[in-house]
């Protein structure tokens, strides 16, 4: 897996937002740490699952992959290119690479506009279609690849008349229609019933073995991300704290916090099920980050290093399995 | 392009139909724009021929021959007023034209790009709401000509405060939602989001605002008129009450040219508030607690059905 391409690779990344709605009196010298250091490699054709706790700077970290915030420090490398801050027309080409799927297909839909004329926007404002018939053709295509079938019914069709399912499709659709090479998806389905919750999961599988498109698939719990990620990326206040294979994080978590989130999904083999790991302390104050390591209130293994010394990623066992503890680099037994 | 504009006039269609203010004065204001179109075909007299008076003839009570008696000049006052209808609903639909124009863009503008666009367009706005229009409007018309044109734009050019906040704010609540961003994530441009993603989201109730702001043109209209400021060759409404005043017509006890244009003033601006109001309360059901949009009824009106 480590010598295939990066398609997308983030260095050091950081955003900062000012905390709170400051008025004329609140001089604010607080900032949000929605992403405090991210390093992450998404490599080509990976489904690459990012996990974490609401809160905890999933959604910024799309968004900012998507140019629609700007990093406060760091760099973002699109298939080698430093893209970081680019012109509008660079952004505009970047765009067409990288797409992005939302978590409430009720509100990402314009209610006024045909299913035909969101799907057909993006080849509009790119200019991709030639001429009507090419620009229906590549419509037509776009919501069949996303299950609309046959995409002629749905042509006309507003929003409103389209279950959840269906309408998260015409986002799908709405992103496919531009060919990315990467599709961040945010909570693609937590606003689905869960019902067809793996319809839509199935889809993004699919689109990757068919098309080699990367995806970042984020989402809140790690059950989902089993299903189909090939690399898992647990985020905690800003950071990734772990990263490895799939199978690897979530059979053999090592970082204490990993190991709290995977303990409360219930799992079907009773023989199987660990001691559930409660959380104690503070939930994470993403103005307040806590020295050192920014987990330790919290942690249930906590030393007296980790109130000192902020850890950093490094190597579990021989894999490419890697964590931010000082249980993993300081040489301590990860159980 | 095409489909949005027919849904958005769609809704406004079938919410009227649901509302019984708005189809009253939907019909009221149908009413006197045919009167105003079909004037030379109803009018019993042409208001401008020459015509030879006698004494009898200025201020004749209602007869047989003229319906509605006389005025001043001895002019039937039926005709007057059919031909008065053009005059007030001219001024009242090209006002507010420029009104809801400038009021729509300075609103939209303010709105969706914020930060320091927003703080000057609205310093500019709330300067503007300060001013109270009229002394300023008969100040401008006075020094200027008196003419039909400049009438409108006097009145176009101050009435367009409450249109930018109430559209400022509808702008505001539009480009929050989810499906701007996912726009902004295929690349669309401003001008692309703003002409396909909030303007149409906006119209509706842009078009409610217009009815509204047609009854206020017409009725600053009609004051400007009655104060003597307008192009005395214009016979409007308030022109009509004008010379009534100014020229014997109350001491002379001639009810008949007071009450007509009186009357069609009080029945066109009805009409446009029933349908103006009638149509905001079902487009915008954030008005029912959003006090300091526009018009002074916004208090009063309780909440009563659409709370989402
Ligand atoms: N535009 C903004 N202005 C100020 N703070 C923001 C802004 N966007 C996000 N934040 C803050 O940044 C932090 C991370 O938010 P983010 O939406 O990325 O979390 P998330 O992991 O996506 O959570 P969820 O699972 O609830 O979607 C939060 O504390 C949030 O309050
Ligand atoms: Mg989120």
């Amino acid at each position: 897996m480590s010598e295939t391409a990066a398609v997308l690779e983030l260095r050091n990344l950081r955003k900062l937002f000012p905390a709170g709605r400051s008025g004329i009196w609140a001089r604010t010298s607080e900032f949000v740490h929605a992403l405090d250091g991210v390093d992450l490699r998404l490599e080509k054709g990976e489904i690459l699952a990012l996990a974490g706790e609401s809160g905890c700077g999933k959604s910024t970290l799309a968004l900012t992959l998507m140019g629609l915030e700007k990093p406060t420090q760091g760099t973002i490398w699109f298939e080698g290119e430093d893209v970081t801050r680019q012109s509008r027309a660079g952004r505009q080409r970047l765009c067409r690479q990288i797409q992005m799927v939302f978590q409430d297909p009720y509100e990402s839909l314009n209610p006024l506009m045909t299913i035909g004329e969101i799907v057909a926007e993006p080849l509009d404002v790119h200019r991709l279609a030639q001429n009507r018939e090419e620009r229906r053709g590549r419509v037509e295509k776009a919501l069949e690849e996303a299950g609309l079938k046959p995409a002629h019914i749905f042509m006309n069709r507003l929003p409103h008349e389209l279950s959840g399912g269906q309408r998260q499709r015409v986002v799908i659709a709405a992103a496919l229609v531009l060919e990315p090479e990467v599709l961040l998806a945010d909570e693609p389905v937590s606003m689905l019933d869960v019902s067809i919750r793996a319809e839509i999961l199935n889809l993004l599988a699919e689109l990757r073995e068919r098309r080699g498109i990367s995806v970042l698939l984020i989402t809140h719990d790690l059950a989902t991300s089993a299903y189909l990620a090939d690399r898992v990326a647990v985020m905690y206040l800003g950071r990734i704290v772990e990263l490895g294979e799939t199978q690897a994080v979530l059979e053999s978590p090592a970082h204490p916090y990993t190991q709290a989130l995977l303990s409360v999904i219930p799992v079907p083999n009773p023989r199987k099920r660990r001691e559930r790991i409660i959380l104690q302390g503070q939930p994470p104050n993403p103005v307040h980050v806590p020295a050192g390591c920014r987990f330790h209130p919290r942690c249930p293994k906590v030393m007296e290093r980790c109130r000192v010394e902020d850890p950093v990623l490094a190597a579990v066992g021989a894999g490419s399995h890697q964590a931010a503890c000082w249980l993993v680099s300081g040489g301590g037994s990860d159980e | 392009m095409s489909a949005v504009t027919t849904t958005s006039f769609g809704t406004i269609w079938r919410s009227a139909r649901r509302n019984w203010m708005a189809l009253a004065g939907l019909s009221m204001l149908a009413a006197a724009v045919i009167v105003a179109v079909f004037a030379p075909l109803i009018a019993p007299y042409d208001p401008k021929a020459d015509l030879k008076v006698s004494i009898d003839d200025i201020y004749a009570p209602p007869s047989a021959a003229h319906w509605l008696g006389t005025d001043d000049a001895g002019r039937d006052v039926l005709s007057n007023f059919i031909y008065g209808a053009r005059v007030s609903l001219i001024v009242g639909f090209f006002a507010s034209f420029i009104s809801v124009f400038i009021g729509g863009t300075i609103g939209i503008t303010a709105g969706y790009f914020g930060g320091r666009v927003e703080n000057i367009l609205m310093r500019i706005t709330d300067i503007m709401l300060v001013i109270p229009d009229l002394p300023l409007a008969v100040v401008l018309v006075a020094l200027t000509k008196p003419s039909l044109m400049n009438i409108i734009l006097v009145i176009g050019l101050l009435g367009w405060t409450g249109t930018a906040r109430l559209v400022r704010s509808q702008t505001l609540s539009v480009k929050e939602r989810k499906f701007v961003l996912r726009a902004k994530a295929i690349g669309c441009g401003h001008f692309h989001i703003l002409r396909r993603h909030i303007f149409p989201l906006v119209l509706p109730l842009l078009v409610a605002n217009t009815v509204l702001v047609i009854s206020l043109a017409i009725l600053e209209e009609s004051t400007l008129s009655f104060l003597g400021l307008a192009d005395p060759t214009t016979l409007s409404w308030g022109q009509m009450l004008n010379f009534a005043f100014t020229r014997g017509g109350v001491s002379a006890g001639a009810w008949w040219a007071l009450i007509m244009p009186g009357l069609g003033i009080v029945w066109v601006v009805l009409g446009c508030t029933l349908l103006g109001q009638g149509l905001e309360q079902v487009l915008n059901p954030r008005l029912e607690w959003h006090h300091l949009s526009v018009g002074p009824k916004m208090v009063a009106r309780g909440a009563k059905e659409e709370r989402p």
